[in-house]
């Protein structure tokens, strides 16, 4: 999202040269950008929620309080209680563990996988690279929904089937990323020498392109953590991820969601904003580093 | 002259070729999943007399129903029979229900295909109007406040944002109805008033992307050649606008948003299963949960078909209205 010069819209403006003196590094652009400070706000928040939530939580999440059931926001219990009794906030604190912690692992394992058979197909063109493309292209011709709905009705849902389903879906996609990157390297003179210096092809791909291919490898690793949590948030809610009585912020939605009808907002409200302000801030984070990484 | 003849020609062959490739991919990719539906249900665990009669069922009637549907026959003539029926339109019986597959599914597909109707003739508006909007204004604060808008709508779940909306406008002013449910019976007005909570999710999330390709497509055209040639020749800003770039900017847009189909697909089911909305989303949801096999992979296929044929269609679209593409496919 670089700001273009507009050349039809105005002729006569001269884009701002900046970098008079030495560019500032990355990470001090990244400070000076308000939207990657909120983002990161948020996204300490929740991950310390994550891991303290136990101890922080004004109430055990499990604890069902049979005579409270369904009473809405209240000086003992500020977003209410839950259909079968159990306090919302204490269960939106402790809801952030599985998510904060599947999705990463999902992310990281489709990074992994595609980044490896990206290098492979980027590096040795010809033959491997068209038979892995013509597998990519095949898996990407289903609906991603359908191909892991598939899989997850296959395997049956746990937390480590949605890492597995959302890790290779992301695989092919992220290979296809990592071998453009390494197309475009595989044009510098520092890779000609190396193969005239006789160095072995995994010597190559991994200490030599990899670390010039890395910025775009984090980028993609960022945005497809967006995706990996919309996918895993989604999926709990379907009922193919964390198993109740796990607090869990898509699986606690599907809980109690038939009962809006009945007015009982505060059981499903609180734990769709903690979804949203999870994916708002994450997006704020990688819109910055994308355009620190493009400018 | 006749070297253009001849292009045009070449151009036209090539064409052919490419969307012949085309479908035949897309006849390939249909068989692939339907082996993979069928195999998948296969693998799902639970016998289906079992799932149908319930856990106190004797073994004996388990096993002569299991007989009667034909699931204890060989893996291969199973899905031999199963495709075979297929191809003469007879999807099966419903474990379930105990009735044929077809009118159910037909059903449910076109209550899904009335929501993402809707859907569509909403954003597709929406979206290119914030995208070219946002071009104009490039770096300025309504291309900010547009761009991170639809970052911000189309990251969000369908499932979540639908919460809020039902929140707000179902439960706390209760101007529109929830759930859903069924639209046999209501007339027309009536259903679109019982379509506009669910389809509010499907639009946020797809308004971002829409808008992206559209900003994209028009700020490449403000930036080219041609452009600026119409701008010098003299032409008033909004004749540039309308007759040069929103011509070319348009043309990206179409296959992204035939590519967000499968995404369409995904917010349905969730959509439809937040609003108790009897769509195909559901049916196969609840096919998946009571192991109604005919049922989930009739239904799959039938979505799998579905997402096909849209992209075949972008494609072919996308072909015939781009001339640059119409003479370079020869690979």
């Amino acid at each position: 999202m670089t700001a273009t010069p507009d050349v039809a819209a105005s002729p006569g403006q001269v884009p701002v040269a900046h970098g008079l003196a030495a560019p500032p590094a990355p990470w001090r652009l990244l400070l000076r950008k308000p939207t990657f400070l909120i983002g990161t706000a948020v996204l300490v928040f929740w991950v310390v929620c994550a891991i303290f939530g136990r101890s922080i939580a004004p109430h055990d999440p499990l604890a069902q309080s049979l005579l409270a059931r369904n009473s809405p926001p209240s000086g003992a219990h500020p977003f209410g209680v839950d259909s079968i009794g159990r306090d919302v906030l204490s269960r939106v604190i402790v809801g952030a563990r599985d998510i904060l912690l599947i999705s990463p692992l999902a992310t990281l394992l489709g990074t992994v996988l595609g980044t490896v058979l990206g290098l492979v197909m980027g590096y040795f063109g010809g033959i491997v690279d068209t038979l892995i493309g013509r597998v990519v292209e095949a898996v990407l011709a289903l609906p991603v929904v359908i191909v892991a709905f598939l899989f997850i009705v296959a395997v049956g849902p746990s937390p480590l089937t949605l890492i597995v389903v959302i890790g290779f879906i992301f695989t092919p996609l992220i290979a296809r990323t990592v071998r453009t990157a390494v197309l475009v390297e595989g044009q510098q003179d520092y890779l000609a020498s190396a193969r005239l210096l006789g160095e072995r092809p995994g010597y190559i791909m991994f200490a030599e392109i990899l670390p010039n291919v890395l910025p775009v490898i984090v980028v993609e690793f960022t945005v497809r953590l967006g995706y990996a949590i919309f996918a895993v948030a989604t999926l709990s809610f379907l009922g193919f991820g964390v198993q109740q009585p796990t607090p869990d912020w898509g699986g606690d939605i599907a809980a109690n969601y038939g009962l809006l009808g009945a007015g009982y907002w505060w059981e499903t409200l609180f734990a769709a904003l903690a979804i949203a302000s999870l994916v708002m801030a994450l997006n704020l984070v990688t819109d910055a580093i994308e355009q620190v990484i493009s400018s | 002259m006749a070297r253009t003849v001849r292009n045009a020609a070449t151009g036209e062959a090539s064409v052919t070729r490419y969307l012949l490739r085309r479908i035949g991919l897309a006849i390939a990719t249909l068989w692939i999943l339907s082996v993979i539906v069928f195999f998948a249900g296969q693998v799902l665990p639970g016998d289906p007399g079992r799932a149908v009669l319930g856990p106190f069922a004797s073994r004996i009637a388990v096993r002569s129903f299991d007989h009667q549907i034909g699931v204890d026959r060989p893996l291969v003539t199973q899905y031999l029979s199963w495709v075979g029926g297929l191809l003469h339109g007879n999807m099966g019986i419903s474990y379930s229900f105990r009735t044929p597959v077809e009118p159910i599914i037909v059903t449910a597909l076109g209550n899904s295909a009335k929501l993402a109707a809707l859907a569509l003739v909403i954003i597709i508006p929406l979206g290119i109007a914030g995208g070219v909007l946002a071009a104009l204004y490039t770096g300025r604060a309504i291309d900010r406040t547009i761009s991170l808008s639809g970052l911000a709508a189309s990251t969000v779940p369908e499932f979540v944002s639908g919460i809020v909306v039902i929140i707000v406008f179902g439960v706390a002013l209760k101007i529109l109805p929830y759930p859903t449910g069924s639209l046999a019976g209501l007339s027309v007005p009536s259903q679109l008033d019982h379509l506009i909570l669910p389809v509010i999710p499907l639009v946020l999330v797809l308004f971002g992307y829409i808008a992206r390709m559209a900003r994209a497509g028009t700020i490449e055209a403000l930036d080219s050649d041609y452009a600026r040639t119409a701008v010098l020749k003299g032409l008033p800003r909004s004749v540039v606008i309308r007759r040069h770039i929103l011509r070319n900017s348009l043309l990206p847009t179409i296959t992204v948003i035939a590519t967000q189909t499968g995404y369409l697909i995904g917010g349905l089911v969730v959509v439809e299963q937040l609003f108790n909305y009897q769509g195909i989303g559901r049916q196969i949801l609840s096919a998946a949960s009571s192991k109604d096999f005919p049922m989930l992979e009739a239904g799959i296929l039938t979505i799998g078909i579905v997402y096909m044929v849209a992209t075949l269609i972008a494609d072919v679209l996308y072909t015939v209205l781009n001339p640059r593409l119409r003479v370079g496919v020869s690979g």
